[in-house]
């Protein structure tokens, strides 16, 4: 009954060994964390930071870069689902925020509705532009179908900059997305919207980790493991691989909409382009694909590496004036590609894959090697 | 057996050909209810082809194969598990990145009526099914005593393992047909005996209809009730043990291989 695992940890039941916080420290951090950034407001409010303080500049700096690493998260989850768990490739991550981030802003100008209902609206309205992007799935797998989805990254922005101008911003390439309103209380500026971003991301984790432990995960994860058994097992490659499809795009619509509501804006102004479809997958190979970590380091890690590539660009190029442009441009790419090519040899598994390894050996102290 | 004149399968002049070549010629045979029924022959007879007609994977060109009061070869792959048959695979067609539980647990899929979403909400229903559904898993895991792999991710494990949770994935689809494809091939004796074993205790104690290839002449002979006897895709012989023993054409078929 009990099942076992190394060192003497048994779980006595069924639904504990079934949960996903398993272990009494696992839910005193998650707590933790989430009583953290549910108070970080409060710094500003009782006076603690404040714009006159000098490392105020800093501290919005992190904000911001929390920001992105939690739509990223969302986004890079999405892809998860699709890529990681279900086997089909997509190219149009980006171009699916576009379509999230617009629903949310144009919802919220227009019909007035507060962000509770314009998240789960873009989900919901992205996830059905994102099943018509699927179809081609049906027939063609691997390369073909990330040219099917390619599409996407192509048709997406250029009907953003040619339909319904006055809605969407037109050649501009870009309209204001508000600032969220919850109860009359104004979720203005980086930390605030921190808030929303890290509530999203909680909710979006438990049903990713909901998925891999119950039915619809293991359908998606016979789609990519042996497609033929997995249909001689009942499972219905047709509706399942349009599921993973739904579900990619609606979580890319959730993560448009928060970094649309970030940066105050959305558009093709904003840099929804393939560099970024492109990156996400990198950061997912990076993170490691399949597993629930992997959206979490590979973001983590490919930004914060990103930013000290910036860092480190600018400093190269002041010691090199006369290649300053050209170091500024050129850096954070090649630190990208040269990080992901590392792990494609090294770790093709990615981060997730390096810390189970070093858990496993954890546990079984003293007596790993 | 009990129902001569009621099959569980019937197979009805199946032709098979890839491009000029004809794989399966026009081959009719059925299984009754509650026996073992063999395929066999020498390599490349077209028994694994036979068997992926029987299993909706394969669409012969002509005839028909009927269970469960459909013709299989008209029925779209996915819905056959539901009409209660199940199989493993020559080269086993494990989810190689899944572990050894949920490589079963995925075979629940039909059994399984929770929707997508209440999956990604682990609402009460999905919550209360994922754990009877454990606990059905949990009995085909002591059944094949593959308790310590049970969290283990299946790609890693050794060759006969791998064929054991196979067989326990099919288990876990609860069918009346069994269908299996050279379960024992590759197996050293001792595995080949706790196979042995758990096949025909699925047989006696779940009353399930085994269809099975297999290229050991002693254990065929010794656990199946009526064997089909295929030679380049054409059937030559279908009795029982002692009469495909003394088969002249199944003796001159298998001349020349040691056996
Ligand atoms: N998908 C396919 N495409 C083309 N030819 C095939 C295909 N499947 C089987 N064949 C051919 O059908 C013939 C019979 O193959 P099959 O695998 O059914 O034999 P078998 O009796 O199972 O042999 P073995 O004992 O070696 O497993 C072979 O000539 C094989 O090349
Ligand atoms: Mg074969």
């Amino acid at each position: 009954m009990a099942a076992l695992r190394p060192a003497g940890d048994y779980d006595e039941s069924y639904i504990r060994d079934m949960s996903f916080l398993r272990r009494p420290w696992m839910n005193w951090f998650t707590w933790g964390v989430v009583l953290i950034v549910l108070l970080l407001p409060f710094l500003e409010i009782w006076g603690l930071i404040s714009s006159a303080n000098p490392s105020y500049a800093r501290y919005t700096w992190w904000m911001n870069i929390l920001n992105r690493i939690a739509y990223t998260i969302v986004a890079l989850q999405g892809l998860n689902i699709l890529t990681g768990l279900t086997g089909q490739i997509s190219l149009g991550q980006a171009a699916f925020m576009l379509v999230g981030g617009y629903i949310s802003a144009l919802a919220m100008t227009y019909w007035g509705l507060p962000i509770i209902l314009t998240i789960p609206l873009a989900a919901v309205g992205t996830g059905a532009i994102g099943l018509l992007f699927g179809l081609p799935s049906l027939r063609v797998k691997g390369f073909y179908l990330a040219m099917a989805t390619l599409a996407a990254q192509f048709i997406i922005p250029w009907l953003s900059r040619n339909l319904w101008k006055d809605y969407l911003g037109g050649t501009n390439g870009s309209i204001v997305a508000p600032v969220p309103t919850i109860f009359g209380y104004e979720f203005s500026g980086s930390t605030n919207m921190f808030i929303i971003s890290f509530i999203t991301l909680v909710i979006t984790s438990v049903l990713f980790n909901n998925m891999i432990r119950t039915k619809l995960g293991r359908a998606f994860v016979s789609v990519r493991d042996n497609d033929l058994a997995a249909e001689l097992l009942g499972v219905n490659l047709f509706s399942y691989k349009l599921k993973a499809f739904y579900l990619a795009a609606a979580f890319a619509g959730i993560a448009g909409a928060l970094r649309a509501h970030t940066e105050r804006g959305i558009g093709t102004e904003f840099n929804y382009t393939l560099d970024i479809s492109v990156l996400f997958l990198g950061m997912l190979v990076i993170g490691g694909m399949g597993t629930n970590l992997g959206p979490f380091l590979g973001a983590i890690f490919v930004i914060l590496l990103d930013e000290g590539a910036i860092i480190l660009g600018e400093t190269i190029a002041h010691a090199f004036p006369d290649q300053a442009g050209a170091l500024q441009t050129s850096f954070r790419p090649i630190v990208f590609g040269v990080t992901l090519i590392i792990f494609l040899i090294f770790e093709p598994r990615g981060l997730a894959h390096r810390w189970y390894l070093f858990k496993a050996a954890w546990r079984l102290r003293p007596f790993a090697r | 057996m009990e129902n001569i004149n009621n099959p569980i399968l019937s197979v009805e002049g199946v032709e098979l050909s890839f491009g000029a070549n004809r794989v399966l010629k026009n081959i009719s045979f059925d299984v009754q209810p509650g026996e073992i029924r063999a395929i066999i022959g020498p390599n490349g007879a077209g028994k694994t082809s036979m068997l992926n007609c029987m299993s909706g994977f394969y669409r012969p060109q002509k005839g028909q194969i009927m269970f469960a009061g459909q013709d299989v070869t008209k029925t779209p792959p996915h819905n056959i598990a539901s009409l209660g048959m199940a199989r493993t695979f020559q080269n086993i067609a494990l989810y190689t990145g899944l572990s050894t539980l949920d490589n079963l647990m995925a075979a629940r899929h039909i059994h399984m009526k929770q929707r997508s979403l209440a999956s990604m909400l682990y609402w009460g229903t999905a919550q209360r099914e994922e754990i009877e559904h454990r606990e059905f898993v949990e009995e085909i895991i002591d059944f094949l005593e593959i308790e310590q792999i049970r969290k283990a991710v299946v790609g890693a494990l050794p060759y006969g393992l791998r064929k054991r949770v196979e067989l326990g994935r099919a288990l876990a689809l609860e069918p009346d047909l069994l269908l299996l494809d050279e379960p024992m091939a590759g197996m050293n004796a001792e595995e080949k005996e706790d196979m042995a074993r758990f096949v025909l205790d699925i047989h006696e104690r779940r009353g399930v209809t085994v269809v099975l290839i297999e290229h050991d002449m002693g254990l065929v002979m010794d656990i199946s009730d009526r064997i089909v006897v295929i030679d380049f895709g054409e059937k030559i012989a279908d009795g029982s043990p002692e009469e495909i023993k003394n088969d002249e054409k199944v003796i001159a078929a298998y001349l020349g291989q040691e056996e």
